[in-house]
């Protein structure tokens, strides 16, 4: 299965992507113990130097592993008529015991990815890169998370068999079944819709006025964190049913098949933005503006809550528009 | 946001120019990436074309076939397999098929010979009659309305007049494809109506239903050998998937060639590049301009090199039928099938594309570019 022309694209990126973790790993490091702004040792301007590349190369792994989660997902969808029992990418993922850890540990990193750029944007604003210890005492929590993927996916793809008899996502996702699935299939649809949208309401509404205090900003970030998984949870128990038409039916990835006009992407895009805008802006806050930045910071956050706010309406927008479309009626 | 991006375009205008400036060696450096993307692009283009037929022939397959099976070896059905297996319920348009191979010596050539099925109307032979795909047509020199004359494995002579020559736009099905009735087909290959079909097929009005049938198939007719039609599209999509991945793993040894030779070309500096980055260090730019410079550099190739690559990729495969490559991926025979392929292109392909040829050339160039960018102004200026 390994010479799948995908699969070769995405242990590519992965391979790649280990290396300058681990190699930008060892620079943090060496940051964390001797970065000093002031200081004009020679030791200093290597560190500077260095970080010119690190950072770039930085930059185009994280972009280059959004893009991979993006194809991951794609190429988990399309080869499902490989394997008996799949109809869609939850089945490719249950092959073996290695895909559906692979695939949870990739949206890490893409989140974190995302994190990541946005604080090293913030520090590319200030003269003085106030945030240089941060970011790099960050990448030792992504450094792991990047090498543990790549692993998880190589675990994977070498392990494809395709006489696997897999297990389709009509039996998973399903109410009486037991399992985490099963039991986010058995979510009041009522109360799911009701977190779905109050919940994207309130946080759109906090993002636009959170200037009010620097703690209320840190929480919101946290929030943006729980509301992913309240949102996932909600599509699954209540927005899927809808897109599908048929009230037993719960995949959350059936939704990026064709046959659904792509809906899921739409679905999904906005809502893995805006998490990543909140938790990047919670982050910021936490941290704290330093004295180079009392001015840009702030409206840099804004830039950013802003965005949200509008990604978070968007994804609300969608999904009631799946449910207005729908012929199905699941709360009468 | 609308300065960072009147900086990229600046960024942009700058870039070309200094491309456009030193023109041979960047000239020189697109057309080797171009080739690289065409040849990469050629395989997955035609590999992906090759499928889609694949898929759009055994639309008209029937959901199961059932096979009689001998000491392990593919035998001919028995007769009262029909009955037995038309017991089956939600098994329907149960029939017993016949067709075989027949190697023509007069010219060299394997034939397909077949009896036409029951419900396909507009193809029904008589006695004495027969239907052929259109290269046999070429090939034997016989128009519609002609005669065939085929001698059969124990000698016979066929007289065989031609009523219809199937069209050319079917011709991977069907180029060398021999239609005739049945009695003629058992008076060909000697089979009496007790030897049996060659095969049974069947349809499955529920497609939901198709494993619940071939359990039951397997419990009546243990001998029986039953495939399904997601089976074959499964192992046509695993072969072509295969044969592209094989042919793309070869081709890495020249994707890493490429890199070395990128890598390269971004380490040696010409001593005017240098000077050219001393003097825009001293006008201001900060480093991480310079590697933006460069970085753009490299993506303005990449896309002109994917751009161009995959167009001639395109032309390649759907115009000119993939001449370049085509034995290694369809396969070959003498009668082979002269078909175009339909135009197929999807975005998976093109990302997994980008992915393969543009991760290497900018990993490749990175270091070099960020060795370039902090060279001190007066070092170089001196």
């Amino acid at each position: 299965m390994i010479f799948d022309p995908p699969i070769l694209a995405l242990l590519l990126a992965a391979a790649v992507s280990a290396v300058v973790a681990i190699a930008a790993a060892l620079f943090a490091v060496r940051v964390l113990r001797h970065w000093d702004i002031r200081s004009g040792s020679a030791l200093q301007i290597r560190l500077e130097r260095r970080t010119y590349l690190v950072t770039t190369a930085l930059k185009i792994v994280m972009v280059m592993q959004m893009a991979a989660l993006a194809l991951f997902v794609h190429n988990a969808d399309r080869m499902a008529i490989l394997f008996t029992g799949a109809m869609c990418a939850l089945g490719t993922l249950n092959v073996n015991q290695w895909g559906m850890p692979a695939f949870l540990v990739q949206i890490g990193v893409f989140l974190t990815s995302a994190v990541w750029l946005l604080l090293n944007r913030a520090d590319e604003m200030g003269r003085d890169y106030p945030f240089t210890r941060a970011k790099y005492a960050f990448l030792l929590l992504f450094a792991p998370l990047v090498v543990a993927s790549a692993i998880l996916q190589w675990l994977y793809f070498l392990n494809l068999d395709p006489n696997v008899i897999t297990s389709c996502c009509s039996k998973l996702f399903t109410p009486e079944g037991s399992g985490l699935q099963a039991d986010l299939s058995a979510m009041d649809p009522k109360l799911a819709l009701i977190i779905l949208f109050s919940g994207a309401g309130l946080l759109a509404a906090l993002a636009l006025f959170s200037s009010a205090g620097r703690w209320l900003h840190v929480m919101l970030g946290i929030l943006g964190g729980l509301y992913f998984m309240l949102a996932i949870a909600a599509i699954i128990s209540a927005i899927a049913p809808y897109i599908y038409e048929t009230p037993n039916h719960h995949c959350p990835f059936c939704l990026l098949k064709p046959q659904y006009g792509f809906i899921g992407y739409l679905l999904y895009l906005p809502l893995f933005a805006a998490t990543a805008l909140m938790l990047g802006s919670g982050l910021l806050a936490a941290l704290g503006a330093p004295k180079s930045l009392q001015q840009r910071l702030p409206a840099y956050q804004k830039r950013l809550n802003w965005s949200a706010a509008v990604l978070y309406l968007a994804f609300a927008g969608i999904a009631l528009y799946t449910i207005l479309r729908s012929h199905l009626i699941l709360i009468g | 946001m609308r300065r960072w991006l009147s900086r990229q375009a600046h960024l942009i205008d700058f870039t070309l120019g200094a491309l456009l400036r030193r023109k041979g060696r960047n000239l020189m450096m697109l057309a080797v990436y171009t080739l690289i993307i065409f040849m990469l692009a050629s395989v997955t283009f035609l590999g992906s074309a090759l499928r889609f037929e694949a898929k759009a022939a055994l639309n008209y397959a029937p959901e199961v076939t059932v096979q009689n099976l001998i000491m392990g070896r593919h035998a001919l059905s028995p007769p009262d397999w029909v009955k037995k297996l038309s017991r089956i319920r939600g098994a329907r348009n149960i029939h017993g098929r016949l067709w075989g191979y027949f190697y023509d010596q007069a010219v060299g050539a394997n034939y397909t010979l077949m009896v036409p099925p029951p419900r396909a109307r507009d193809l029904a032979v008589n006695l004495g009659e027969v239907i052929i795909g259109h290269a046999i047509a070429d090939l034997r020199k016989v128009r519609q309305g002609g005669y065939l004359f085929l001698l059969s494995p124990s000698g016979k002579l066929f007289k065989l007049k031609v009523i219809r020559i199937l069209p050319e736009d079917s011709a991977l099905l069907s180029a060398d494809l021999v239609l005739i009735s049945e009695t003629d087909y058992r008076a060909f290959f000697n089979l009496t109506p007790e030897d049996g079909y060659t095969d049974i097929a069947l349809t499955v009005r529920n497609s939901n239903e198709i494993p619940t049938v071939v359990n039951k198939i397997t419990r009546i007719l243990p001998t029986a050998r039953v495939i399904t039609r997601e089976d074959i599209l499964r192992t046509y999509e695993n072969v072509f998937s295969w044969r592209e991945g094989i042919v793309l793993a070869m081709l890495a040894t020249a994707l890493v060639a490429f890199a070395i030779f990128a890598f390269d070309k971004a380490s040696g500096l010409s001593a005017e590049e240098r000077r050219e980055i001393g003097i825009l260090k001293a006008v201001g730019w900060e480093t991480s301009d310079v590697i933006a410079m460069k970085l753009w550099e490299g993506g303005l190739i990449s896309a002109f090199a994917f751009i161009f690559g995959a167009a001639a990729a395109y032309a390649h495969v759907f115009l000119f039928d993939a001449s370049l490559l085509a034995p290694v991926l369809k396969g070959w025979a003498v009668l082979y099938p002269d078909f175009s392929l339909t135009p197929v292109v999807d975005r998976l392909q093109l990302i997994t594309l980008a992915f393969i040829t543009i991760i290497p050339f900018t990993i490749a160039t990175l270091v070099p570019v960020w060795k370039a960018a902090i060279t001190d102004p007066d070092i170089v200026m001196r």
